[in-house]
């Protein structure tokens, strides 16, 4: 197996506060990792890390077995940040115009193809908005973004989705729709690594869970962790878990 | 969805835009949040609205090239082909002056304003385009008041050393180096931080006055005219460096649309994504500056910025999509100048003014062509 994602031993502060601390773990090719912690956790912190938007104070991150920080093949990864979804922003942008992004990182400098446009196209249509390709993105239901930012990574041909809290404001029924499109992405070969608030929802979809609180509670498959304690540690076991197990 | 709801046969590659328009008409069937004025606003068919775009862009583009060419053949007025070109220029401004009734076009002067003018219709709006859904649209402002100091401390230095050279391009030195320093706060402070920015606005206007202050009786120069804007600050050589200028910007932009497009949309998955943001974000400070630097001669310090986003707001109202929302921008900005120009010469008032108030009142015309549906743009981050 080929590890994505490795961190080993990696630190982080914002100023005096330690937002993760001596976290080591590696996400396989092919895994659906779904990463959990109550709120402040670190959570986006570690996913930030795990990308290279922040540079670790201590230890080391390698990106498809690069050091992060040399890492330059962007266009494996697909990120939908939390603020790309949630923001209400004016911007008028079309679906294809935000899902030709993900094309950008291979054009550079130069011109789209029609070879560009096809494969934007065809993004569109896999997570199921081709009617809405002309729409302004701000004009979407939340479930619509969150399928035309998945598109964007699509069109990216990335190996690597980074979602964090992709379905807040999301109503129950886009939700399940929205994690289906995961699964066939996952099953497609694309390695998934998703930031959830909902852990009912993270047991039931991804194959491993990280769960952490600053430091690294529990890595491991979806089954060890639900039955483990790491829950009850990490969010202080004060008995305030929605643990609802389907 | 298969129904030509655009009626004008017009048939799409992949029949995105139909089955879309089809969706909107439908009522959005999807629910959730989609704002219910856009469902049922009706507008002008995509084909239609593209079309004229396009030609009021060709229009744009025409008018800037003739007005480029103008800076040029001044220029070139003693040689041999130029010279002729020159002498049918002045006689087609005699004609325009003996048809309209006025005394404008005849002059020289007048024509390289209005170069100034238009280009300036066509570049502050292009940048601005990325500055305000960036929501960086004060910077324009602090950059505007970098170069007033930058024009105080070319005025000390060429009354002190008698060193004779332009006033622009110290201005222009001096408004490079301020959206260095405004990159440099930015990547320092959470977002764009409105603090050290508001600092560095009205601190270098004031490092500006007091050089004046200093220097007045050194030198005759008309300051009002750098404040408010004035036709008649734009001097031969103010006009060439905008033709030089704007062509800069146009193709700056046009080479780095895609990652500036990227990097104002989603800055974040941009970075993943590798782009250089830190250069890129510079890039747009400093055409920022150059645009300012150009603009202020027609429109004066203090009115500047408004051209960078007046005409951003007026196009972001009703933009179906980005590129849309760049070409109305441009087109709206030389609406706005030329409308201004009219205003300005028709009554004799400043040019900045009449420029920005026209500029306002076609702002207002897109709030009710949308149905009364302010958009939400911030100013700042």
């Amino acid at each position: 197996m080929t590890s994505i994602i490795d961190l080993d031993h990696v630190t982080f502060s914002y100023g005096d506060t330690v937002a993760v601390r001596d976290v080591s773990l590696s996400v396989e090719a092919g895994e659906f990792l779904g990463l959990v912690g109550p709120n402040g956790s670190g959570k986006t912190t570690l996913l930030h890390l795990m990308l290279g938007l922040h540079a670790p104070d201590e230890g080391t991150v390698e990106l498809f077995g690069q050091p992060v920080e040399a890492f330059d093949d962007g266009g494996r990864i697909g990120y939908v940040s939390q603020k790309a979804t949630s923001r209400g922003g004016a911007m008028p942008v079309t679906v294809r115009e935000c899902v030709t992004m993900g094309r950008f990182a291979h054009a550079g400098h130069g011109r789209l193809t029609d070879a560009d446009r096809a494969t934007v196209a065809d993004a569109i249509e896999t997570v199921g908005i081709g009617d809405l390709a002309d729409r302004l993105v701000t004009e979407l239901s939340g479930g619509q973004k969150q399928r035309a930012y998945i598109a964007r990574a699509l069109a990216s041909d990335a190996d690597l989705l980074a979602l964090d809290e992709p379905t807040v404001g999301v109503d129950a029924e886009s939700r399940d729709a929205f994690y289906a499109l995961l699964d066939d992405l996952n099953d497609d070969g694309i390695t998934i690594v998703l930031i959830e608030h909902d852990i009912g929802v993270v047991t039931d979809r991804a194959s491993r869970i990280a769960c952490i609180n600053t430091e690294l509670y529990h890595h491991g498959d979806t089954e060890s962790f639900v039955e483990s304690d790491a829950l009850a540690e990490a969010y202080g076991a004060t008995g305030q878990v929605l643990h609802h197990h389907h | 969805m298969t129904r030509d709801t655009a009626g004008d046969g017009r048939t799409d590659a992949d029949g995105g835009a139909d089955a879309s328009e089809a969706a909107a008409d439908g009522g959005a069937a999807d629910g959730g949040t989609t704002p219910a004025s856009v469902a049922s606003a009706p507008r002008p068919s995509r084909g239609l609205r593209r079309t004229i775009e396009l030609a009021g862009i060709a229009v744009t583009a025409v008018v800037a090239a003739v007005m480029l060419g103008f800076v040029f053949l001044y220029w070139a007025q003693d040689l041999p082909i130029a010279s002729d070109l020159y002498a049918a220029f002045r006689s087609v401004g005699r004609g325009m002056d003996a048809a309209f009734g006025t005394n404008v076009f005849r002059h020289p002067i007048m024509w390289q304003s209005m170069a100034t003018g238009v280009l300036v219709g066509v570049v502050a709006p292009l940048v601005g385009s990325f500055l305000v859904h960036r929501e960086m649209a004060l910077i324009g402002e602090t950059l505007a008041h970098t170069a007033f100091a930058g024009v105080a401390i070319g005025i000390l230095v060429n009354a002190s050393t008698g060193w004779d050279g332009s006033l622009l391009l110290v201005a222009l030195l001096v408004s490079i180096a301020g959206a260095l320093v405004v990159q440099w706060l930015t990547e320092r402070t959470d977002a764009y931080g409105d603090v050290p920015i508001a600092i560095m606005l009205s601190g270098s206007f004031a490092v500006g006055t007091l050089i004046i202050s200093y220097g007045r009786g050194l030198t005759g120069i008309n300051i009002e005219g750098y404040l408010f804007g004035n036709l008649a600050v734009v001097t031969a050589e103010g006009a060439r460096l905008m033709g030089v200028l704007s062509m800069i910007v146009v193709v700056g932009v046009l080479a780095t649309y895609k990652q500036l497009l990227f990097i104002t949309f989603d800055e974040q998955a941009a970075r993943v994504a590798q782009l250089n943001v830190t250069g890129y974000n510079t890039l747009l400070v400093v055409l920022t500056a150059v645009v300012v630097v150009g603009a202020m001669q027609v429109l004066g310090v203090i009115l500047v910025a408004a051209m960078l986003v007046v005409p951003v707001a007026a196009a972001s109202q009703i933009a179906r999509s980005f590129r849309e929302t760049t070409y109305l921008s441009v087109i709206f900005g030389q609406l706005a100048v030329i409308g201004g120009f009219a205003v300005s010469i028709g009554f004799g008032l400043p040019s900045g003014g009449s420029i920005v108030v026209t500029a306002i009142a076609i702002y207002l015309a897109t709030i009710v062509g949308s149905g009364f549906s302010v958009k939400a743009i911030s100013a700042h981050g």
